[in-house]
């Protein structure tokens, strides 16, 4: 396929996932959410929590982030995070107590305002997902 | 010259050590080749975030400005060394090792008059530096409850030492651990993680004009305590096959070395066994001889 790039997502543990014909990739970065599509312009960026989309073809691949940096460079895209689980893959406990984990993170009176942004941000993701 | 009783006893003994070592070699191999592909697994991520800060950092115009996680804090007094041991014994030199290189490094720090901090990663090489070094040692951290390497300790190991750094309590952050080459050979290493040693790469070809969202500080105040994480998990990953690696070694010698214990001993074991019997029938012939 002439419109496709490739993709690589690795966590610290492994090589997450590796795809070489992804023809979209949705991103949350953190100024709004953005699509890549090939050709991009080469692009650094972070990323918030929320939902990465993929689609290869016909399928899409939807994955929650929590964190992660993003390189795009000649066609080739990769997203460093340090959790990264696949929403078909998510269990309702596990949801439950991520949610609970980032209610407990706002509880913090000196957090910064920047963190205090993802936290909610992130709760929001979770809620939608739940 | 022993008796024949003790003997047994011993031959017995060192056999029971023997059957232990061995299991403990086969454990070690079975957890090498788990440690090791993790270690494997780990490195794209390592080398990708690597990539991605050279290549912010080659962006960066304004030296002054830069974020002192990646410039340093203009200063070079204060140092701290993270070394990096494991929680268990029995795996040859590998704690040694590191500790002996750290002692070294520790050694030229307060050669040159500069104040040493340390934080020990690890019971073992708390163990071994708290006799010589134990006024210098700040923190001692130890993961001995979780069982796999993960990154989540790495991260409460790296936020720490942001945390310190903020508050201005060191300049320079050097790691210690060993990284794995193969199983007999693990190499010692020293690595410093503040500032971000920049490797001196001048070739200017693959400098890439990237585009920023946000601007390329925000995003590498963001990166940089990220990457020490990372740096320090990768440490750890190397260490862990590096641990079970110097183990397996380790105990392969003990087993080898009690076979061949085991192996003298019983040829001593024979040995005073026929001198008995020789000893009983000389007196049993020259008995009978006298009368």
């Amino acid at each position: 396929m002439s419109d496709s790039f490739n993709l690589e997502i690795v966590n610290p543990e492994k090589l997450f996932l590796s795809l070489d014909n992804v023809s979209e990739v949705v991103v949350p970065a953190f100024e709004g959410d953005m699509g890549i599509l090939k050709d991009h312009i080469s692009i650094i960026s972070f990323l918030k929590p929320g939902i990465v989309k993929v689609f290869t073809g016909n399928e899409v691949k939807e994955l929650y982030v929590e964190d992660g940096i993003i390189e795009f460079s000649q066609n080739s895209l990769s997203i460093l995070t340090s959790r990264i689980i696949d929403i078909k893959e998510i269990k309702k406990d596990d949801l439950s107590s991520m949610i609970n984990e980032a209610n407990e993170a706002l509880k913090d009176e000196n957090l910064d305002d920047q963190k205090r942004f993802l936290a909610n941000q992130k709760i929001d993701v979770l809620n939608r997902l739940n | 010259m022993a008796s024949l009783d003790d003997l047994k006893k011993r031959i017995t003994s060192v056999k029971s050590t023997q059957k232990i070592t061995k299991a403990m070699k086969m454990v070690a191999a079975a957890k090498l080749r788990k440690a090791q592909e993790s270690a494997e697994k780990g490195r794209p991520y390592s080398d990708k975030m690597h990539n991605i800060i050279l290549n912010l950092s080659k962006n960066i115009n304004d030296k002054e400005n830069a974020p002192k996680l990646l410039a340093g804090s203009g200063k070079d007094n204060v140092h701290l060394c993270v070394v990096m041991t494991s929680d268990r014994g029995l795996c040859g030199g590998f704690n040694s090792n590191i500790t002996k290189k750290a002692k070294s490094y520790f050694k030229k720090i307060l050669d040159s008059g500069k104040e040493l901090k340390i934080v020990t990663v690890g019971s073992k090489g708390f163990d071994q530096l708290k006799r010589a070094f134990k006024e210098y040692i700040i923190e001692n951290i130890s993961f001995k409850e979780s069982k796999n390497v993960n990154y989540f300790d790495a991260d409460k190991v790296g936020k720490m030492i942001i945390e310190k750094f903020e508050k201005g309590e060191f300049d320079v952050c050097t790691i210690f651990f060993n990284k794995f080459k193969n199983v007999i050979t693990q190499i010692p290493q020293e690595q410093q993680i503040i500032p971000l040693k920049s490797e001196k790469s001048d070739d200017k070809n693959d400098v890439m004009n990237y585009e920023f969202e946000p601007e390329e500080d925000e995003i590498l105040n963001n990166l940089l305590p990220k990457n020490i994480s990372t740096q320090i998990f990768k440490a750890m990953l190397e260490n862990s096959a590096s641990e079970q690696g110097s183990r397996m070694s380790a105990m392969d010698n003990a087993t080898r070395n009690a076979g061949e214990m085991v192996e003298k001993l019983t040829i001593e074991y024979n040995r005073s066994r026929q001198a008995a019997i020789t000893k009983e029938l000389i007196e049993i012939i020259s008995g009978a001889e006298s009368l």
